[in-house]
């Protein structure tokens, strides 16, 4: 329960002001190591089925595949190909076929993706379960804390207000204005929403729906997705948005001054701009 | 007032730097994890006692989903073993398994042995149901067969039986490490569910050498690689030790969960 604190510093740089909570960055690094080891395991895992769904079961009598990596063998070349919704492309060196020239190999997502290195499906599951544990107790620990200390409602959920300053604040994206204020602005707000409210409880949801103990105990599950393997294609969806989302975060960071970010979400402390600053600080 | 902080080579510098970890990263760093005996791979696999256990709390008795004929649109996926070529095993496919005869043994009151005939004889159980491998396919088939507590009923467990462990005929692997018979076993939580059934039918036709005839074990609410096929004993135990490497199954002596239900 700690509020927005300010400090002045010299006038030029505008004030620091205490942004994060400790709990707020202590989970987004174990996210970052969790969400690192799930994604390499979770390419693991998919290689050794590279092929995706759409109801409860694997057509191999019949079609209903959206994503299919597969490797095609030609009189002097392994080609890989990458088929979506039954757009077919050659991907031959990252998807489907990759590796040096004289040691292709037959695999979905490449080596360099995968852990281990190797096919080794075993340890791909070990690494995952384990770090899905460690995301998953992680984001009841950081809904718990930002209930409680406020995070959520003051930073997180966007105001009637800020819905309203969308049109301004999408502008200023697109012209690379930022302004750092100490709060989050809307687009801020509503992407890390998305993350935190649907795309985090589907990835989990969907990968238990894989789980055909979770079934069981939670029919519902199958229900809610429409099948098992929609549920893994779904799982698949997912984790390219949250990529996405990585890329992204990972530039406006860099756009947006790299050190005071990281300063923030290391020490809590954000420095605002010299004008805005007082504004921005309660 | 806003300034674009970042410069262009700033930019390109940092996601150098993220993209080489990454790939770094995918490489070789964490290959150590694949060894089995490894004292991190050691920690990482507690994860799975505490998906067992927490599993275990939400599942009690719930039945697995069981589907619609209408949702049976292909043969079942063989997979693994699916011509074993063990001369005990092929003596006993040539007469159509007439001489076949499952022994239950181990930590029971009254060992016996089922031919197939009495095996079909006793009260049956049939259920449309989804086989998931762990490769990631799912494939509706319906099966037919004995219930296993049934049997367990009539051999009566010994009190300090904890599991039930599954021998096949089919051997896997080759070459080094030598090959090795499959096996398989399940806790008495599902050794007596009711799903968990010992089937003699596929599809409504006997059960097809490819998906393992005579006699193949159905425990529902895990992958597929706890579905041993080939059957010839199933034994009671109180620990693996001295079975196999003592895991509990062929694909467990070689780095898969026991725990089977994610």
């Amino acid at each position: 329960m700690v509020p927005p604190q300010a400090r002045d510093d010299a006038d030029s740089a505008g004030s620091l002001v205490y942004r994060q909570s400790i709990w707020t960055r202590l989970t987004h690094w174990i996210w970052v190591i969790a969400l690192f080891f799930l994604l390499l395991s979770g390419f693991q895992i998919f290689n050794a089925h590279s092929t995706l769904y759409l109801g409860q079961q694997s057509g191999f009598a019949f079609d209903n595949d959206v994503l299919r990596m597969s490797a095609v063998r030609t009189p002097d070349d392994l080609v890989g190909r990458t088929a979506i919704m039954g757009h077919e492309f050659n991907t031959t060196g990252v998807l489907g076929v990759s590796g040096p020239m004289d040691d292709r190999q037959i695999r979905g997502f490449p080596s360099a993706l995968t852990i281990p290195s190797y096919r080794d499906l075993a340890t791909g599951r070990v690494v995952h379960f384990f770090f899905g544990w460690v995301f998953v107790v992680t984001l009841f620990a950081w809904f718990l804390a930002s209930a409680l200390n406020g995070h959520l409602r003051r930073d997180l959920v966007p105001t009637g207000r800020d819905l309203a300053d969308l049109p301004k604040d999408v502008a200023d994206h697109a012209r690379f204005r930022f302004h750092h204020t100490g709060r989050y602005n809307v687009l801020q707000k509503l992407s890390y929403c998305i993350v935190f409210f649907l795309l985090f409880p589907t990835i989990i949801l969907t990968g238990l729906t894989m789980s055909p103990g979770m079934d069981a105990a939670w029919p519902w599950l199958l229900d809610l997705f429409g099948g098992r393997q929609t549920a893994r294609t779904i799982h698949f969806l997912v984790m390219a948005l949250l990529v996405l989302f990585f890329l992204v975060h990972i530039f406006m960071v860099v756009a947006a001054g790299p050190i005071n970010e990281l300063r923030s979400m290391i020490t809590g402390w954000y420095r605002t701009d010299p004008k805005n600053g007082a504004d921005a600080a309660p | 007032m806003s300034k674009l902080v970042a410069t262009r080579r700033q930019i390109l510098k940092f996601g150098a730097v993220g993209g080489s970890a990454l790939v770094l990263g995918g490489c070789d760093a964490f290959n150590f994890l694949a060894d089995r005996n490894g004292s991190v791979r050691g920690v990482l696999e507690k994860a799975n006692d505490l998906t067992y256990r927490v599993q275990r709390l939400l599942i009690g008795d719930a039945l697995a989903p069981e589907y619609a004929e209408s949702e049976i649109r292909q043969g079942q996926k063989p997979n693994g073993s699916t011509d074993p070529q063990s001369n005990e095993y092929l003596a006993l496919k040539v007469d159509n398994f007439a001489d076949y005869r499952l022994s239950v043994t181990g930590l029971v009151e009254t060992p016996k042995t089922y031919s197939l005939q009495e095996l079909r004889n006793m009260p049956s159980r049939t259920q449309i149901t989804r086989h998931d491998c762990v490769e990631g396919w799912s494939c509706i088939a319906k099966w037919t067969g004995t219930p296993l507590s049934v049997v367990l009923n009539e051999v009566k467990l010994k009190s300090e039986a904890r599991f039930i462990v599954f021998h096949c005929y089919d051997t896997m692997g080759s070459g080094r490490p030598p090959r090795a018979n499959y096996y398989e076993s399940c806790d008495l939580m599902d050794a007596t569910h009711p799903q968990t059934i010992l089937a003699y039918g596929l599809n409504d036709q006997t059960l097809p050498v490819a998906n393992g005839a005579p006699l193949r074990v159905r425990i529902e609410r895990q992958l597929g690689y706890k579905q041993p096929k080939y059957v010839h004993t199933i034994e009671a135990v109180h620990s693996f030790a001295g079975i196999g490497r003592g895991k509990g199954g062929y694909w467990e002596d070689r780095g898969y969960e026991w725990y089977a239900g994610i």
